[in-house]
């Protein structure tokens, strides 16, 4: 166990555990002496004349605490307990998290081999296939792209055709399986404000945005050395970086001229964790169908 | 003369005592009869009630597994916990009704304690015979009561595992419990109920008798504060029966000792009334059997109160009895109406949290919310979804819904409103679920409508 930082402290526990155990057995035997008749009082006195027998416990109730003694004692050996020691049974948080994980894949495995011949595009029609992505959707993806898939500012909307990474069943797949990290690289110090702004303005003329011509001219030289080096010469974007396609009107952190000037300055870190650890193969297969079928409506 | 003047023995006893075993003596009469009848109605519930079907399933059947409760027509999910609650109250009012009016007849006719006691004493009769015959066998040596022993042991154990086994049908349906049982391959748990069942059963009604009443029943304990001088209770008639004996010049108490003999607590109710009594009465129909054979009156030992005994009308009618029996009767009716007007659909909203509101094309707000639809009757229904409270608020996407038989389901709903309609901030708006084709089962569920 490494909160014990030396021996002595597991050593202490566990003798402080046993001679407690051994004195509750003790105090309990002395007080359980049968005594003859003639009882004396304790000597108390309450009320002018409230005084108390001084009677042994009723047998049934050291009986009881002799087991729970003899009940500690069988704990203590056979499950972690006295200072480091782990116990006969080799029993672990971990180990039962485990077994009871191997329980579940066991009990509701077969539940998705059925599925486990289709293809995923097959599975996206399905509906039976679809009622179960759509409860891991929500358990596990829900919380940031929003019940309906629809996202929200800085999580991918994910009920339309437009895709950062790419929207075949593979790249789906691997998206939910490894995650993504999505870099915008801050360039408020490189371009200064003014720079800054001309890019915005090019930016906004790219899906058609109302901009300031003359800006929208300095700007796109900017754009051409530093923003297409990812987004593109055309702004179209990148599906093997995750750059986003600026030329249409979706905006994953917001269109309009404030909240791209923002992005540019102090750039974006997007992540998606990867769930290959939380979600089985099965179901991350059933989850990929689930978002197919999001935006094929 | 008065109950301050029976002789009562006073004599210095340790506290710390070792249980003397009762030998109680087999009694018929009218009380005996009324008890029989009351272990025949309780266990043909109990014991046939889980073979009941309904609707195509166990008729009575406390699913915990799949959190659904079934009451013949009725299906209880957990969120309706509140019907147990009530049911409690009323059983707790109605024990205190009973008691004030009537003193300890649940104990003496009703209670499980009782009526298995009373079960398990038939068959120890049955094999071992009546008290008597019971107390020699005691005294044999070990070799020669065995074969008796054995065979009442037997039967109670037996009788005390198709106890237990019923017990688990309630919450296992019971005859798939018994497929199991037969082929011995019943799940750790219901191995563990049926078992404890059994063994509560056997060590309580076997075993333990009398001193669950006097030492483990809290209820017995407490029930002196809801007795009263006009409380129904067993009496001793000590102004007739008194001096007790045979010969010219005594009471109608011959001092048989039958009324010592019968009793299950082991007490002398000549002593009056004192806690151990369970109120059973078995010693008013051993009475009965004396005073008829020798031509006297009956009622020497009765069914009185404390009231009547000193010569004074008995009230019936008093405050702590109106107060219980108006508060039994406001939450009883209160229950049946909530029964009866109990709509089987539920339904949840649960806003998403983490997009407040987004702004989609067209110049609309739009919030996102996940509904679960409860459909709690036992056939399949669709739904259709509205939503009121804020003008020009619209539901986005197809507003029926398709639920299986008591199942549940969870929808995301989208709503829009015209960012021009509301001012930023949150709005309260309500959600409307009506059943399609079906008169009468609809809900309404609060939410909010955020605008930024």
């Amino acid at each position: 166990m490494s909160e014990f930082t030396s021996e002595f402290w597991s050593l202490y526990i566990a003798i402080l555990t046993v001679v407690s155990i051994v004195a509750c057995a003790w105090f309990l035997r002395s007080q359980s002496i049968r005594k003859q008749a003639n009882v004396e009082t304790t000597g108390h006195t309450w009320d002018e004349d409230l005084a108390e027998y001084n009677n042994p416990l009723p047998r049934w109730w050291s009986w009881l605490f002799y087991i729970t003694i003899a009940f500690g004692l069988g704990y203590l050996v056979l499950y972690p307990g006295l200072g480091s020691w782990k116990g006969t049974l080799g029993w672990s948080q971990v180990g039962q998290l485990k077994e009871e994980t191997q329980l579940a894949e066991k009990q509701f495995g077969p539940l998705y081999d059925r599925f486990a011949a289709m293809e995923v595009e097959q599975l996206a029609k399905n509906p039976e296939a679809l009622a179960i992505g759509q409860k891991l959707f929500l358990n596990s993806c829900a919380q940031c792209h929003a019940s309906d898939g629809g996202g929200s500012r800085g999580f991918p909307n994910l009920t339309d055709r437009d895709w950062l990474y790419g929207g075949d069943v593979k790249t789906i797949q691997t998206s939910i399986a490894n995650g993504r990290n999505g870099v915008m690289p801050a360039f408020g110090e490189v371009l200064g404000e003014a720079k800054i702004k001309d890019v915005a303005h090019y930016v906004l003329s790219l899906s058609g945005g109302t901009a300031d011509s003359i800006r929208v001219a300095k700007g796109q030289e900017t754009f051409a050395t530093i923003c297409a080096a990812c987004h593109g010469a055309e702004g179209k974007g990148n599906l093997l970086m995750g750059a986003p396609n600026l030329t249409d009107k979706i905006w994953l952190h917001g269109g309009g001229e404030a909240r791209i000037i923002e992005t540019v300055t102090n750039g974006r870190t997007s992540q998606m964790p990867a769930h290959k650890e939380l979600l089985s193969e099965a179901k991350i297969r059933l989850v990929a169908a689930y978002v197919l079928s999001l935006s094929a409506r | 003369m008065n109950l301050q003047d029976i002789p009562v023995r006073v004599e210095e006893r340790s506290l710390y005592e070792v249980r003397e075993k009762i030998y109680p003596r087999a009694v018929h009469g009218w009380f005996a009869a009324l008890r029989w009848t009351a272990v025949w109605a309780t266990q043909l519930v109990f014991y046939g009630g889980a073979w009941l079907t309904w609707n195509d399933r166990q008729a009575v059947l406390f699913d915990i597994v799949h959190r659904k409760f079934y009451l013949f027509g009725l299906v209880f999910w957990p969120q309706d916990v509140v019907y147990l609650t009530v049911l409690l109250i009323l059983a707790a009012l109605s024990l205190f009704l009973f008691t004030a009016v009537a003193g300890r007849i649940w104990c003496g006719y009703a209670c499980p304690q009782t009526v298995y006691t009373e079960l398990f004493m038939w068959i120890e009769r049955v094999i071992e015979g009546d008290r008597n015959a019971r107390i020699r066998l005691d005294k044999l040596p070990a070799g020669k009561r065995l074969p008796r022993k054995v065979a009442k042991h037997a039967v109670w154990i037996a009788v005390a595992l198709w106890t237990g086994f019923t017990f688990v049908g309630y919450v296992t349906p019971i005859r798939e419990l018994w497929a199991e049982v037969l082929a011995l391959s019943t799940g750790p748990w219901e191995t563990f109920w049926i078992a404890f069942y059994a063994f509560a059963t056997y060590g309580n009604a076997g075993w333990m008798r009398e001193q669950v009443c006097k030492y483990m029943c809290p209820y017995a304990r407490f029930q002196s504060a809801m007795f009263d001088k006009d409380t129904l209770i067993i009496t001793y008639d000590a102004k007739r029966g008194e001096p007790r004996g045979k010969g010219k010049g005594v009471g109608d108490c011959v001092d048989c000792g039958i009324c010592v003999q019968v009793c299950p607590t082991g007490i002398d109710i000549r002593h009056g009334l004192q806690y151990e009594c369970i109120g059973c009465a078995a010693c008013v129909d051993g009475c009965e059997q004396v005073m008829d054979k020798l031509a006297r009156p009956r009622g020497l030992i009765r069914y009185s109160t404390t009231h009547a005994l000193e010569g004074r009308a008995t009230r019936i009618v008093r405050p702590r009895v109106l107060v219980y029996s108006a508060i039994l009767l406001a939450i009883g009716a209160a229950m049946l109406a909530s029964l009866y007007l109990r709509v089987p659909l539920k339904l949840d909203v649960i806003r998403d949290r983490a997009a407040i509101a987004r702004e989609v094309e067209g110049g609309l707000i739009e919030n996102v919310y996940r509904l679960q639809v409860m459909n709690t009757a036992e056939q399949a229904r669709a739904f259709e979804l509205s939503v009121s409270g804020l003008p020009g608020l619209q539901l986005w996407g197809d507003p029926t819904i398709g639920v299986g038989a008591a199942t549940s389901r969870v929808v995301p709903v989208k709503l829009r409103l015209p960012a021009d309609a509301a001012k930023p901030g949150s709005h309260r708006i309500e959600f409307h679920l009506r059943a399609l084709g079906v008169e009468g089962i609809e809900v309404d569920e609060h939410s909010v409508f955020i605008v930024q």
